[in-house]
């Protein structure tokens, strides 16, 4: 049972989170901003509460690893990394830059801190098992957790790689689901429905819940069933509200990948900001 | 040598996983429910644990590996060359290539001597898209023998690597005493005529038309590029200073195989060589016998003897 103190501070780094990312993306400039800021509490759930994992450990054989499978919203991990010391905070400016080592999608050649290529859709879960896989071998012990959009499961890679975590029971690798409802042009339920997802992930031989994406004590509950005791993986459906955090932004698939003006960007920003300072 | 036609390159294959599976530890294996033809199966015959059949999921199998590399693992994939290549194209380009995973994949059953499952089991493009990809070994055994080389020497190679496996038997030809280096050609005839250069097991119709272009009064050489990238361009440019005439002997599209990595070396040095390409000429297979198929293409011994006479002009 966590601490209230230590809930709040939860939530609060989790609109530090939006607002970093909205000062890395900066006006005037293409970025992701409805898929990073609807995963906010997801990821700072994972790197601040859940996961065995710090700067120090970043290189440990035993750390929890994060994989964003959803590639496009790898700058919510870029973020946190830079949080917890793992990257420089005044790196983050240099997105997307010529040269810079964050580039749009991850590269795990390039930055600190990553532990998978992915950009291209659906990757991520197969990934995550052959880590999980080769860790059985040599007996190491921890935890993979995936992060995968709504959108991403339209690819069929995901439940090739469903099938193989729960065929091989590798109860340490767990999903989320950042169900925001939107992808780049439109509505999941519209342009391709991926429902029913807690049925589908147990047809696959998986454990399914699902909690409010942005309710930290629900999402951190959720994390904490993966203990080390059952073989049976956990899907984790979070549902989330795309742009979460920026009125314009919400509940629309217009700022998948958009570019602000200055005026919007100083609207979100006071938006996050009043956010941060009254938590 | 043995002229009996008794084995095949992915024999070889299975031989050297093995072994290398009993001299370390980090080899593993994966597979998509043809491990028993892949020869990839073997691998349990030194550690059962370190095989995996992903089941018939080319994709996933893919990038499993590359998460098992990142651990560590050195880990051989497998699968028919068309399937492996093809279908999990995209998971070779962002997790393996891009990332330079040590993952090797090994396509067996290559190229149309597949025979008889037709164009749809057939690989003909294979190695073009591997080698158009950055970081990438791309490596073509010519025998058994070689293969079993080869399987040492990509584990010695650190990153991502393409095998090229047969299942078209020739005899062990290419002689015991030459060692194989990753990106060294080996001459196999000396012939100051024409040279012939070739990669897999169709080598061994190319030699034996070499042995009919002799009895011709033409001396053909014979070079085994088995890797086709990095190519061994040294070798390319002092054939081309030495012989007007070349040809590529493969059991692969003319576009993007190793006609095309000779060409790609031809044309900058500007020596005024002609290179005729030998091949499956932009189309795909078809049911037949191996040999059947062979000389449709004009890659059995008569059709390469006949094409390299209508090169020379004779």
């Amino acid at each position: 049972m966590m601490r209230s103190d230590d809930l709040r501070e939860l939530e609060r780094t989790a609109w530090r989170l939006r607002l970093e990312l909205l000062r890395m993306f900066g006006f005037g400039k293409f970025h992701h901003f409805g898929g990073s800021f609807s995963c906010a509490e997801l990821v700072t759930a994972l790197y601040f509460h859940k996961m065995h994992y710090s700067a120090a450990l970043r290189d440990a054989p035993e750390r929890d690893r994060f994989i964003m499978s959803k590639g496009h919203t790898v700058p919510a991990q870029y973020v946190a990394l830079a949080m917890l010391g793992v990257l420089p905070m005044e790196e983050l400016r240099t997105i997307k830059r010529l040269g810079s080592r964050l580039q749009g999608h991850p590269d795990i050649l390039k930055t600190p801190g990553l532990e998978a290529p992915t950009g291209s859709l659906g990757q991520g879960l197969s990934y995550a098992n052959g880590i999980a896989l080769a860790a059985r071998l040599d007996g190491l012990r921890f935890n993979v957790y995936v992060l995968m959009g709504d959108g991403e499961l339209q690819e069929g890679q995901p439940w090739e790689a469903a099938m193989t975590t729960s065929h091989s029971g590798l109860g340490n690798v767990c999903v989320l689901v950042d169900r925001n409802g939107h992808q780049s042009q439109g509505c999941v339920s519209e342009i391709m429905n991926i429902e029913p997802l807690e049925r589908k992930w147990e047809a696959f031989g998986w454990d399914a819940v699902r909690v409010d994406g942005h309710d930290m004590t629900a999402v951190c509950g959720a994390l904490d069933r993966v203990d080390g005791t059952s073989r049976r993986p956990l899907a984790i459906i979070a549902d989330t509200v795309k742009g979460k955090g920026v009125s314009f932004m919400e509940n629309t698939f217009k700022f998948h990948n958009a570019n602000l003006t200055e005026a919007q960007f100083r609207t979100a920003e006071q938006e996050l900001l009043a956010q941060v300072e009254g938590k | 040598m043995s002229t009996e036609r008794t084995r095949e390159t992915r024999d070889g294959y299975g031989e050297g996983l093995v072994r290398l599976a009993h001299a370390h530890k980090d080899v593993v294996a994966l597979d998509c429910d043809l491990g028993r033809s892949t020869r990839a199966h073997r691998i349990t015959e030194a550690d059962a644990a370190r095989f995996f059949d992903m089941g018939i999921a080319e994709q996933d199998m893919i990038s499993t590996a590359a998460g098992m590399a990142k651990m560590g693992k050195t880990v051989f994939v497998n699968s028919f060359a068309v399937f492996v290549t093809g279908r999990s194209f995209d998971q070779i380009r962002q997790q393996v290539a891009l990332p330079r995973a040590n993952v090797k994949v090994c396509g067996s059953s290559a190229g149309i001597t597949q025979g008889a499952d037709g164009a749809t089991h057939q690989s003909v493009v294979d190695v073009a898209l591997m080698r158009s990809l950055p970081n990438m070994t791309v490596i073509v055994p010519a025998d058994a023998r070689q293969a079993e080389q080869a399987v040492a020497a990509v584990y010695e190679r650190k990153g991502p690597a393409y095998l090229r496996l047969s299942r078209y038997p020739t005899p062990d030809f290419v002689p015991p005493e030459r060692d194989f280096r990753i990106g060294e050609a080996q001459v196999l005839r000396e012939g100051d005529d024409v040279c012939l250069c070739g990669c897999g097991p169709v080598l061994w119709n190319a030699l034996a038309a070499a042995d009919l272009l002799e009895a011709d009064g033409i001396r053909a050489g014979v070079v085994n590029f088995h890797t086709l990238k990095p190519l061994d361009a040294e070798t390319v440019a002092r054939l081309a200073g030495t012989h007007r005439r070349l040809v590529s002997v493969e059991e692969h599209s003319i576009y993007g195989g190793l006609g095309s990595a000779l060409a790609e070396v031809l044309a900058g040095r500007g020596t005024g060589t002609r290179l005729l390409p030998l091949g499956i000429a932009d189309t795909f297979g078809e049911s037949g016998s191996a040999d059947e198929l062979l000389a449709k293409h004009g890659l059995d011994t008569a059709g390469i003897a006949a094409a390299v006479k209508r090169h020379l002009g004779t």
